[in-house]
């Protein structure tokens, strides 16, 4: 049996290699929630890769349809078929689209799936695809025909908590939330997209980005993958270390700090802090 | 074998069910996870819990069930007192608070806690435990738990495995408001109306071919916009003030609302419709929004759900200058009636209890003024409501 352990581009924590495992070995959907920027999707696509599995990706939007996972019937481009008098009219399986679920059940060796956002479909979508997920089988009532998993496929599901799921959807999948990563963790997970980065300077952005985190009110906190970019920005662009430590004497905020504050919000609370901090020092 | 295990997190109300205990017995026989504690519990959380905020009262279950550890909802000590109070008045019912007063009032009630936190760290050295009081506490018997409040513990760095479920980091996100929703929601869709809107995108079968007909023959493509829950409602919710002490049934309310209904605007008012109303709490000084404005802007096809106790002294509503904010140029009355006369589907649900109404003349008044559409904040008075509005 294949075991997912991470890769080296993905640091997983203990608690998700279980669930991975857990949905691999039982051929169970993983549903997968957290924070924004918290590397749910990256799950999948690394899954994939070290399982050496094909991935069939599946991104919802809020106009997706649990039928358009399965496939779709063209009708109207049959219709105009039909006035043409093209051949192909005859035979319906020719207007029949697959969808990523259909192709993903085709495949002989078993594959990975990511339905990605699952949260920003409408209230009905997962309750439309429980038969789908659990038998791993739908008919097809245009060709009169039974589709079913040659391989169960193991199925990755993210959720960004925009919408509660049905109750009947969670029972029938494994869960995960992905917890924000304490310092070690982050710093494993920069090691291994940073490989050659000072550690005098990881260091001290490391802390000034886990106080920004610490900052109440913020109405979206920083997360990895913004701390990644910011990171990367601050090797561009050859800032110092000593920058950085001397944050709360000199200047009001982090340099480059567009990167990791995303609204006007929340870079005023901050500098309105960070003022106030230094008033209390200066007395 | 787990069968006790299983319902100890029933016991802790962890939502579990059977299909998930067999998932997890499955997951056990095909050897997922194998002699590790630690291994154990991830593996068993992965599959009965399925919501992050159901995260600590697994975890307590699953120190209780494998430690026999004690668990209790936990109070922090250093949190300020005033807060605390707050916090309880808002959490508990009126029969808890008459229990907390035959202990001898709030005073006595730290007191006792705070003696029992003496005693707590003399008993576990240094250690990271719960104060573990047993059935006779106050504080467990209340099971209330304000969030993130928690006995500091003396951090423990140990990361050995049966340290992770004793350190319960997913406290605050627990969030109890979401347990009874999801019958707020059924209610809420008796509201739901069907209509076709937005861009044509489903072919419409029937006007095609009688389209097709009238071309010769010719086709000619009919597309129709697919069927919506196309509801509108104004939600006008009455903040602060005696509705603390309903502030969990009516966030309750809310967060179903905004899930079922796409044209949903709530707004906020103080005891009563005057000039004004506000859409962001904090802001409310600041930021205020004109009765006017919103009769202006949102048309009489929205459906009014106001949200309220209606108790207040009856000046508040009849006369011009009653506010007790603010000085009102013109009667609560006078604009309720402007509403009602603009929007005909109007109910003012209240979540005072039913049979308290005929006490209070304000609620008389208000009952009145909506052409007797009040209806208590439950789930058959909200029904009730439901019906009145698809009328």
């Amino acid at each position: 049996m294949s075991r997912f352990t991470g890769t080296e581009d993905y640091i997983a924590t203990e608690d998700l290699m279980m669930a991975v495992n857990a949905a691999i070995a039982l051929e169970r959907p993983l549903l997968v929630k957290g924070e924004p920027g918290t590397g749910k999707t990256m799950l999948a696509i690394e899954v994939a890769k070290a399982l050496g599995r094909p991935l069939i990706q599946w991104h919802i939007k809020s106009t997706s349809k649990a039928q358009q996972g399965l496939y779709e019937y063209d009708a109207v481009s049959r219709l105009r078929d039909s006035q043409l008098g093209d051949p192909k009219v005859h035979d319906i399986a020719n207007y029949i689209k697959k969808g990523p679920l259909w192709e993903a059940f085709e495949h002989d060796a078993p594959v990975v799936v990511l339905i990605d956002e699952i949260d920003k479909a409408d209230i009905e979508f997962p309750n439309d695809l429980l038969r789908e997920l659990d038998r791993m089988e739908f008919y097809v009532y245009e060709l009169q025909k039974l589709v079913k998993a040659n391989k169960r496929p193991t199925i990755i599901i993210t959720s960004n908590n925009e919408k509660e799921l049905p109750d009947a959807f969670l029972r029938r999948c494994f869960f995960h939330y992905i917890r924000f990563p304490d310092k070690e963790t982050l710093e494993r997970i920069v090691d291994v997209h940073y490989p050659g980065i000072k550690k005098a300077l990881l260091r001290e952005a490391l802390e000034a980005f886990f106080e920004m985190r610490e900052v109440p009110g913020l109405k979206k906190k920083p997360s990895t993958s913004e701390f990644l970019d910011w990171l990367k920005l601050l090797v561009a662009e050859d800032i110092s270390e000593d920058t950085l430590r001397s944050r709360d004497q000199t200047k009001i905020i982090p340099p480059l700090h567009g990167a990791l504050l995303k609204n006007e919000q929340d870079i005023h609370l901050f500098e309105r802090l960070v003022f106030m901090s230094r008033r209390r020092q200066g007395n | 074998m787990l069968i006790s295990f299983f319902l100890e997190l029933k016991k802790f109300g962890v939502p579990v069910s059977i299909k998930e205990f067999l998932m997890l017995i499955e997951a056990l026989q095909k050897r997922v996870a194998w002699g590790s504690m630690e291994d154990f519990y991830f593996l068993s959380r992965a599959a009965l819990v399925k919501d992050e905020k159901h995260f600590d009262k697994f975890d307590m279950a699953f120190g209780a069930y494998f430690k026999g550890l004690e668990a209790v909802p936990a109070l922090i000590a250093q949190i300020p007192e005033e807060w605390l109070k707050k916090l309880m008045e808002k959490n508990l019912t009126d029969e808890e608070k008459a229990l907390v007063q035959s202990l001898g009032g709030w005073e006595k009630l730290m007191e006792t806690l705070r003696q029992r936190l003496e005693e707590q760290k003399g008993r576990h050295q240094g250690g990271s435990k719960w104060i573990g009081t047993a059935g006779t506490s106050p504080f467990g018997a209340y099971g209330y738990n304000p969030e993130g409040v928690r006995i500091g513990q003396e951090g423990s760095r140990n990361r050995s495995a049966v340290k992770v479920w004793d350190q319960r980091e997913y406290r605050n996100l627990d969030d109890s408001v979401e347990l009874g929703t999801r019958n707020i929601k059924v209610a809420l869709r008796r509201l739901r109306r069907f209509a076709r809107e937005g861009a044509p995108d489903e072919l419409d079968l029937d006007d095609t071919i009688r389209s097709t007909a009238r071309n010769a023959g010719y086709l000619d493509l009919k597309m129709v916009p697919e069927r919506h829950n196309a509801v509108k409602v104004l939600l006008f919710l009455d903040i602060g003030g005696s509705m603390d002490d309903h502030v969990k049934v009516c966030e309750e309310l809310f967060s179903a609302a905004r899930l079922e209904f796409k044209h949903l605007e709530y707004f906020y008012f103080h005891n009563f419709i005057y000039e004004a109303v506000w859409k962001d709490n904090r802001r409310r000084h600041t930021e205020k929004l004109a009765t006017w404005q919103v009769m202006h802007t949102y048309g009489h096809d929205y459906k009014l759900i106001f949200v309220g106790d209606a108790t207040m002294s009856p000046y508040e509503i009849a006369h011009a200058g009653g506010s007790v904010e603010h000085h009102n140029p013109e009667a609560g009355a006078v604009w309720m009636q402007r509403l009602t006369d603009i929007y005909p589907h109007a109910i003012w649900l209240n979540p005072q209890p039913e049979d308290r109404w005929g006490y209070y003349e304000s609620i008389g008044l208000t009952r009145q003024l909506l052409g007797d559409r009040m209806f208590p904040l439950t789930l058959s008075g909200l029904e009730a409501g439901m019906k009145e509005l698809t009328r």
